[in-house]
């Protein structure tokens, strides 16, 4: 009584090493425990009950960044904090990955100013744009998604794939009143 | 407490401390000559008739082309009357020094760090005045009005030539 | 008195121990900690692991707020408020609201004033929850923090309904608001008052008399009422001290002295003290939006600005079929009032403490100086005193406690 019985012989499965590898890496992700300012509160919101980031394999926020392979930027970068956070992402390990949350660590945002950095892309290189002030939720969770599909697109050999092009608009955003 | 009582007893004990008193909406400000600044922030909270114990504000403000060029701006409240007062006290441009309130009201340390850091007053008698926003080896004062704001200039068709030529990773 | 209400800076503690003067040590919490609520510097000096001084570092959010504000006009400012207090951007917009409009002498009517309260409540609730939920985060109780954040999506939800943001409302305009509430207004209110109450004691029954959290809170960071005046605390952290300081109540706004509600005050100062204050304030909380809600309903609709149209844009169905209307709008987003000149300082009650605004006007459009007396940038300096002599532990407890934002710190 068991799988085996259910689903027929399942000795052997053949599939890519690559596809193992990118599988692993996209269901374990763990995110650096990391907040700026605003974002950070909504990325709280998405660990929270209500949105519920673990049903990704992602519940798991590291504090140090030695043991975590993504870095979710929520919020504004200030030139103060730069270094810091270059410095952050020189210590993790490779593989990684990192997600510019919100307008501000996007492009500077509201802010273009002598304190903000224009887009954290200025320090460590980025994977996904996630646009809103602050991005809802759901929209953080379309953007970790998104970087889960680059990463199964990714070469073993550590060759970096095209980007991604979308057929459609990243967000929809419901704008009639409920 | 009302404003005239306070402006009374102050002038009374002061009386040629206050250059101008103005009362905007209901709110008294007084500017205060530099000398007194001191003394009257004393008195207005050691006096028992006032007990302006509580500094709830410390700012500073730059008033660029009007002499004096700086203003710190202090609101004091009195927490038994329930009354607050507005003293201001101005600095000149070649030398913004105005005396610390720190020795007086331990809150005024911060406020006073940062209106040193952003506009560059310089409070005598601080106990550690140092930078507080900004990195210790920023050059200037942002806030000052002759300072500018650093805007980026932001890509549009017409000049997006421009911009990636000094910024060539912004095109990806 | 001076000495032992001195703020050690983070220069103080580490140049001694660079040049090996000490026989303590240096120990750097910080920007990027995991218990440190933002991005906030700690230089711990320690001996074994208790904290002989401490020294925050802030500025690694410094977003220059005030200086961009001085570039944008009085209406289009409201947006930057927003970011200072991530955790209560109703209460910043509120505050500059005010500011503005003390400079211009308008009347707001009753009805704004009425809904202006009942959402600033309704923020102090999601502000406290946030902060209950990270205290006990730190503190290893982690359901807490599922259960806070449950009641807070809903609360957000109403923000939602209103402004259509979660987050960043800029709802409260100068001269009002920025657009009538919905009909659904009302009732998700009542809705969400009617369950708060019993949500609240579920929370107190998880901590209030839990012994582990009696442990870690009961006689950490305390700091008596005078050294609390003159460190310039404010807001629940010195009502914790029994100094029963509110401005609602001492110099009251919006109308606030027509509410009927207490100043929860605690009375040793320490955070066990701070929690209680904090929980009692959320059911005050409650109470007054239940008043607000009230007078809303009796209200009926009405205007949601002043009627002044040199202030506030006059509603769109009057654009298409008022010249007059379509130039007051046309005005106010080109080129936007002019004050007279004059400067004016604004203080309202946030859920971190006194938020004070002091606005400059030059007779232009745009404002000459804004300045915010922000309280988490002042409690941070009672900090020291707080956590002399206790465990790194409680250090981590008592910044919680303190309940800082850094968005409002750095500004």
């Amino acid at each position: 009584m068991g799988i085996e019985e259910k689903a027929g012989d399942l000795g052997v499965i053949t599939t890519s090493l690559e596809y193992v590898v990118n599988w692993g890496r996209t269901n374990a992700m763990w995110p650096l425990l990391f907040g700026l300012a605003c974002c950070a509160i909504e990325m709280m919101g998405a660990q929270s009950a209500n949105y519920d980031l673990s049903r990704f394999g992602m519940e798991i926020n590291r504090a140090s960044p030695r043991q975590a392979d993504l870095m979710i930027v929520a919020g504004r970068v200030s030139r103060k904090m730069a270094p810091v956070v270059r410095r952050l992402y020189d210590q993790m390990s490779d593989p990684k990955w990192v997600i510019a949350m919100g307008d501000c660590a996007a492009c500077g945002g509201i802010f273009n100013n002598y304190a903000i950095v224009q887009g954290v892309d200025e320090v460590v290189p980025v994977d996904v744009y996630v646009a809103g002030c602050p991005p809802r939720p759901e929209a953080l969770i379309h953007g970790i998604m998104l970087l889960h599909e680059k990463v199964k697109r990714e070469k073993i050999s550590g060759k970096k794939e095209d980007p991604i092009r979308l057929s459609q608009p990243l967000i929809q955003v419901d704008v009639a009143r409920k | 407490m009302d404003n005239q009582t306070l402006l009374n007893r102050i002038t009374s004990r002061f009386p040629d401390a206050i250059v101008e008193s103005t009362e905007f909406r209901g709110d008294l400000s007084l500017s205060v000559r530099p000398e007194h600044y001191l003394a009257l922030a004393q008195f207005l909270r050691d006096d028992p008739a006032l007990r302006y114990t509580f500094l709830e504000n410390l700012c500073g403000v730059d008033y660029l082309g009007r002499t004096p060029r700086f203003e710190v701006v202090v609101h004091l409240v009195s927490m038994q009357h329930l009354h607050r007062v507005c003293l201001k006290v101005g600095a000149p441009e070649e030398h913004p020094h105005v005396p610390s309130l720190t020795p007086l009201f331990a809150t005024a340390n911060y406020q006073e760090r940062e209106a040193y850091d952003l506009l560059g007053i310089v409070f005598d008698g601080h106990p550690s005045l140092t930078r507080i926003l900004m990195p210790d080896d920023w050059l200037g004062h942002p806030q000052r009005k002759d300072h500018p704001l650093v805007e980026e200039e932001i890509a549009f068709t017409f000049n997006q030539e421009q911009i990636y030529a000094h910024k060539p990773f912004a095109k990806q | 008195m001076t000495n032992t209400l001195h703020v050690p800076t983070p220069q103080e503690i580490t140049e001694p121990a660079l040049a090996g003067k000490t026989e303590t040590m240096v120990l750097n919490m910080g920007p990027h900690h995991p218990s440190t609520h933002g991005v906030l510097r700690l230089v711990v000096e320690l001996d074994g692991e208790v904290v002989v001084n401490v020294a925050p570092d802030v500025g690694y959010l410094h977003t220059g707020i005030e200086k961009t504000m001085e570039s944008k006009t009085y209406q289009k400012a409201v947006v930057l408020t927003d970011r200072m207090d991530y955790l209560a951007p109703l209460s910043n917009n509120l505050c500059y609201a005010l500011a503005v409009e003390k400079l211009l002498g308008v009347e707001i009517p009753e009805r704004v004033q009425v809904i202006r309260v009942l959402l600033v409540e309704l923020q102090r609730i999601a502000s406290h929850l946030v902060w209950l939920g990270t205290h006990a985060l730190d503190l290893a109780a982690m359901s807490v923090f599922l259960y806070a954040f449950r009641e807070r999506e809903q609360i957000l939800d109403i923000f939602e309904l209103v402004s259509g943001a979660r987050m960043m409302t800029s709802y409260i305009r100068v001269g009002g608001l920025a657009y009538d509430v919905p009909a659904e207004f009302l009732p998700t209110v009542d809705a969400l008052l009617r369950i708060m109450p019993e949500r609240i004691d579920e929370y107190e029954s998880l901590l209030t008399g839990n012994p582990l959290w009696l442990e870690r809170t009961v006689g950490v960071g305390v700091i008596d009422a005078e050294s609390a005046i003159a460190y310039g605390l404010t807001g629940a952290n010195l009502r914790a001290t029994g100094v029963p300081y509110d401005v609602r109540k001492a110099m009251p706004y919006s109308g606030y002295e027509t509410y009927d509600f207490e100043i929860p005050v605690g009375k040793n100062g320490d955070n066990y003290d701070r929690y209680r204050v904090r929980m009692a304030e959320m059911r005050q909380s409650v109470k007054i939006a239940r008043q607000a809600w009230e007078r809303l309903s009796a209200l009926g609709p009405g205007p949601y600005t002043t009627l002044d149209r040199k202030v506030a844009p006059p509603p769109k169905s009057e654009i298409t079929h008022s010249m007059e209307a379509l130039i007051h709008h046309f005005k106010l987003w080109t080129e936007g009032f002019k004050p007279p000149r004059g400067d004016a300082y604004v203080s309202i009650e946030s859920p971190r403490g006194i938020l004070g605004c002091y606005v400059v006007s030059d007779g232009s459009p745009k404002p000459w100086r804004v300045h915010f007396r922000a309280p988490s940038f002042i409690n941070l300096q009672a900090l020291a005193h707080m956590a002399r002599g206790r465990l790194v532990a409680d250090l981590v407890a008592l910044i919680a406690s303190l309940d800082p934002v850094l968005g409002e710190v750095d500004r």
